[in-house]
């Protein structure tokens, strides 16, 4: 209990590190996610094929490897920025193929009678699309999203150890302060259990609000 | 293409799309062109940064840390579904506690990040690092496992148990006759991009100190002798491990689409990823 009352500001600081690099990828992520995923089932081919390199190569890649290169590699091509921002763009592009898939995904659990309704109707693109298709796949999606989410939040704590100031990080410092180490990383835990059930049972809202049963 | 959104295009629309596929080709190459000018421009393919990875030792060097990662692989890959066969088998037990405790665990290590784990098993258990990583690797990818295998199950058509249950097995029986090999038929894609999950995640035991691919990566990205080879390292390293997902990410499609094929799955009812009209029509007519 001491490691935490001693050093609630470090902890302060670690968690609202995690909170704010969690909330700007995700953000990232998300519109980055759907533009992929647009351009993933355009009709157009050269959009098409950039969206599936983007997300076949960034779903291959070990998130530590792309720390590695964005962080220390950027730099070389004269990008210097400060790492927090680095490290926003990692974790937003890598996991903006994952959201990509969700949606995708999404979009491919409505029924192929759906659209053929709505164009037989004489809906044009843009209101087959809005109207019929993605607040359908909109409902499918909300679950995906959600674990990506929590996974980027974890995913975070890779951060810390490129010098991004985030909870993980935390450990450190008290490590040399001479704490007990096992309860500084169960208050770690603690941290990292609150941010991801914040985002779950935010999504839990979500999908009992807009979910359907198919 | 998915055919919920397009019908087949017109000739106008073709052309429209033509505009738009020329355009986005010139962008596309366009940037192609950015980020070679800013390599050749930042000196990345002089001699001096390319010609270290003609040595043998360098060579050796990469493939040991190569070997390394594998090794961590294979024991996670191993370890960690036994791990979520047996959460899994915890969390659908009839018994409340067990089902308790198996609840309470995959929902932790779900919950913890991997590293987080990792860290404290080499940090606070100061165990080796090959150790913290497999463990840590085992942990959270058996329980997302679990997680998977309780989801297959439940995924099973419900008149599957029921008429299991009608037909007065036990829930033992259920479960091993009925629900399971349809479960893990159904899951097998999934279980196997987990291992790619964890495949990539034993680049985490960089962090630890672990001796694999990135370490040995980085262990020539700062030599001095060799020029600093940063973005070479990086240009090498990649495409090793992005081929390497690459390929159990293919198998699991592999897999997949081979499942799809095979009558005995096909009264499973596995979910076509894309739904195309024809094969829908096909289904409804056999079924």
């Amino acid at each position: 209990m001491n490691v935490l009352l001693d050093n609630l500001s470090l902890y302060g600081h670690g968690l609202l590190g995690t909170v704010e690099l969690t909330v700007y990828a995700s953000l990232l992520a998300l519109v980055l996610g759907f533009l992929m995923a647009a351009f993933r089932i355009a009709p157009v081919r050269s959009l098409r094929v950039f969206g599936t390199a983007w997300v076949t190569v960034l779903r291959n890649t070990p998130l530590t490897l792309l720390f590695f290169a964005v962080l220390l590699g950027l730099p070389r091509f004269g990008l210097v920025l400060p790492f927090t921002l680095f490290a926003v763009l990692a974790l937003g592009c890598y996991t903006s193929a994952f959201v990509c898939e969700a949606v995708r995904a999404g979009i491919n659990t409505v029924p192929a009678g759906q659209g053929e309704a709505a164009r037989s109707l004489g809906m044009t693109f843009p209101q087959t699309l809005g109207l019929v298709v993605l607040p359908q796949a909109f409902r499918a999606v909300i679950p995906p999203i959600g674990s990506t989410l929590i996974a980027l939040a974890k995913n975070s704590a890779i951060a810390g150890s490129f010098s991004v100031v985030e909870l993980l990080g935390v450990y450190r410092p008290l490590n040399e302060r001479g704490y007990s180490i096992i309860w500084s990383f169960v208050w770690i835990a603690v941290g990292y259990l609150l941010v991801t059930l914040t985002i779950s049972a935010l999504f839990n809202a979500l999908e009992k609000r807009y979910g359907v049963v198919r | 293409m998915s055919t919920v959104l397009y019908d087949l295009p017109g000739p106008r629309a073709r052309r429209r799309h033509r505009c738009v596929g020329l355009v986005g080709t010139l962008v596309l190459l366009a940037l192609v062109g950015w980020i070679l000018f800013l390599l050749f421009h930042t000196h990345q393919f002089t001699a001096a940064k390319w010609t270290p990875f003609a040595y043998q030792g360098i060579q050796e060097l990469l493939l040991t840390g190569l070997g390394n990662t594998l090794r961590a692989f294979g024991l996670a890959a191993v370890l960690a579904p036994a791990l979520g066969g047996v959460l899994a088998a915890g969390r659908l037990s009839a018994h409340r506690p067990i089902r308790w405790a198996g609840t309470l665990l995959v929902e932790f290590f779900r919950a913890m990040p991997v590293l987080v784990l990792i860290f404290f098993i080499y940090v606070a258990l100061r165990a080796e690092p090959l150790t913290a990583l497999v463990s840590g690797l085992t942990l959270y990818n058996g329980s997302v496992l679990a997680e998977v295998f309780r989801s297959g199950v439940n995924a099973v058509e419900r008149g599957q148990g029921e008429a299991a249950y009608a037909l007065g097995m036990r829930k033992t029986q259920v479960m091993r006759y009925v629900l399971v090999p349809q479960a893990v038929r159904a899951m097998l894609p999934a279980i196997i991009s987990q291992l790619v999950v964890a495949l990539k995640d034993t680049s985490l035991g960089f962090l630890i100190t672990y001796e694999e691919f990135l370490h040995a990566g980085k262990l020539i990205a700062s030599n001095l002798d060799y020029d600093l080879p940063f973005i070479p390292v990086v240009m090498i390293i990649s495409p090793v491990y992005i081929g390497m997902c690459m390929l159990l990410s293919w198998s699991a499609t592999w897999v997949a689409r081979r499942q799809r094929r095979n009558p005995k799955v096909e009264a499973g009812g596995v979910a076509a990823p894309e739904p195309a009209t024809l094969q829908q029509e096909d289904h409804r007519a056999r079924g």
